[in-house]
């Protein structure tokens, strides 16, 4: 579980972020919504701990992410999955070498989780292109090799920044079933998007809720989308 | 302690870890090649420096540690003279013993030249004192010279291979200067490690990015980078420690004139010493990568 209390947050001149509570509670679905620039990608990072709030706490599982060590703060990502905004790879890694990168890192057997790898693949359709090399690969295909990995660790949460940018609808309307059926499996999603046609597009398929920051806040976007 | 944690880091650890990190081409090139240079400069000064020591010792044994006073003086001055020198003697700082020789000793030296029937007694002999210095002072022979030009004008110090010992201290001296090469060129391979990982890391930081992304803890990261330039300069310095130990093998060698250049090389169990060369070129690389790196991670954000 994911909780906010009263963060704030700022790179060195006034505030982006001020005063934002949130309970993520486990298993929600949630999108974050704002114009560019509003600090959705900064919000991410409070939350997977790659960045620090200001004030307030940030907490995962119940500890407060400022008082974590290095090292603490990389297990605690282990258990979150991240599609990060503009996702990069290992480029001399193979798309397969570049999934399994979580369980490597982590020290995990990758011949054990083989199995679980190729499932993946499949899964976004990534089966075909196992064996090239990111910078081979389409935006869409990126994004999906992105989710994949950001799911290979079985992580509880998965937290995904524009996920639908620059690819074309088809593509978008494609990752964000796999998004959804994630949420299905029980996962906490939360999705950062300026995108409010992708919002709409998930209300047939999703529970959702909408936040939006707007004036440094958090908001609880309504009926008005 | 590090030989193990370099042992570990090698051997235990994923052997897969810094596949992680792109090939690094030109840095692990000059890393290799200024490894091999330095291993075989290291390899000349440690030769140089066993060499040097080596002649030291032996010339240092050489130097005898006693002389002999010969005072010669008109038959009523010797006895005067050889009374005021054994008095000289007795104050000088740095002497252990000093014992005038008797007629029949005296005798004995002369016999191989004169025959045993010499009439020392009535011949104007010399009289002959042997000094032996103390092992743990240092005689002043200049001044003790001085002091008995004053007090016994007819002796003469004879101080046998001294003058040998400005080239003892040469040699210490060059044993000295060798090992401080030694230390000199380890430091240097360090500075060069350490540049070699900055710029490998500040080269790959999007690949640290992704690493950390997918929770790598630094410790992973540096182990990435560690590993291969540990083995890097391990191999570098093996194939410069080779070519050194070869030149130095080719060196002319000559025992007869024992000269200090034909006598530049290992002997024996020594020629193992080198061997030590790559061992410590790669705890030099494992130290300085992972300082480096450990460094650098902590501060990128
Ligand atoms: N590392 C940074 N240092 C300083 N300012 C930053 C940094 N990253 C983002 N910003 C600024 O913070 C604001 C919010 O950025 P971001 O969180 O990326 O917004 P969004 O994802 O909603 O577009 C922007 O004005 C951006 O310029
Ligand atoms: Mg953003």
């Amino acid at each position: 579980m994911i909780e906010l209390d009263k963060v704030a947050y700022s790179y060195g001149g006034g505030e982006l972020l001020s005063d934002i509570s949130l309970t993520v509670q486990p298993g929600s679905f949630h999108f974050l919504t704002g114009p560019s620039g509003a600090g959705k990608t900064t919000f991410l990072k409070l939350m997977y701990g790659d960045l620090l709030a200001t004030a307030g706490q940030v907490r995962l599982s119940g500890v407060d992410t400022r008082t974590m060590s290095r090292d603490q703060i990389a297990l605690a990502r282990r258990k979150i999955g991240v599609v990060p905004q503009n996702s990069q790879f290992l480029d001399h890694l193979s798309v397969a070498d570049n999934v399994a990168l979580p369980l490597q890192v982590a020290g995990r057997d990758a011949t054990e989780a083989q199995a679980d790898l190729e499932q993946l693949l499949s899964w976004v359709g990534l089966s075909s292109h196992r064996d090239a090399f990111p910078p081979e690969l389409s935006g869409g295909e990126r994004q999906r090799v992105a989710l994949a990995r950001a799911v290979m660790m079985s992580p509880d949460v998965i937290l995904a920044d524009e996920p639908t940018g620059n690819i074309d609808w088809e593509m978008s309307q494609r990752i964000l079933k796999l998004l959804v059926e994630l949420n299905k499996m029980g996962k906490t999603v939360m999705i950062a998007t300026h995108d409010l046609t992708m919002i709409r597009a998930s209300k047939a398929q999703v529970q959702a809720r909408v936040l939006r920051i707007a004036n440094r806040r958090l908001q609880l976007a309504g009926a008005d989308l | 302690m590090k030989a193990t944690t370099l042992a570990m880091a090698l051997m235990v650890g994923d052997p897969h870890s810094d596949r992680v990190v792109p090939p690094t081409g030109f840095t692990a090139q000059l890393t290799s090649f200024t490894s091999a240079a330095m291993a075989f400069l290291a390899c000349f000064a440690l030769a140089l420096s066993v060499s040097s020591g080596r002649l030291a010792d032996r010339w240092a044994q050489e130097l005898s540690q006693s002389l002999t006073i010969r005072i010669s003086a008109p038959g009523d001055q010797l006895a005067v003279q050889t009374q005021a020198a054994l008095a000289v003697l007795e104050t000088t700082p740095g002497i252990e013993e000093a014992r005038p020789l008797d007629a029949d000793e005296q005798r004995a030296l002369l016999a191989p030249w004169f025959g045993q029937s010499l009439p020392i007694e009535e011949l104007p002999v010399p009289q002959l004192i042997d000094v032996i210095e103390a092992s743990d002072a240092d005689l002043d022979v200049d001044g003790l010279r001085l002091r008995l030009q004053a007090e016994a004008p007819g002796a003469v110090i004879d101080d046998h291979s001294r003058w040998r010992r400005p080239l003892v201290q040469a040699a210490q001296r060059l044993r000295g200067l060798s090992a401080l090469s030694l230390i000199l060129i380890t430091g240097a391979m360090a500075a060069m490690v350490t540049l070699a990982a900055h710029a490998a890391l500040s080269a790959n930081r999007s690949v640290i990015e992704v690493l950390r992304q997918v929770g790598a803890r630094d410790d992973y990261i540096a182990k990435a980078f560690v590993r291969r330039f540990t083995l890097r300069a391990l191999g570098g310095a093996a194939v410069g420690t080779i070519a050194g130990m070869i030149a130095v093998a080719l060196m002319p060698s000559s025992e007869a004139t024992a000269g200090f250049l034909t006598d530049l090389g290992f002997r024996g169990l020594g020629w193992l010493l080198p061997a030590t060369i790559p061992i410590l070129a790669g705890i030099v690389a494992f130290a300085a990568t992972r300082f480096a790196a450990l460094r650098t991670l902590r501060t990128m954000a």
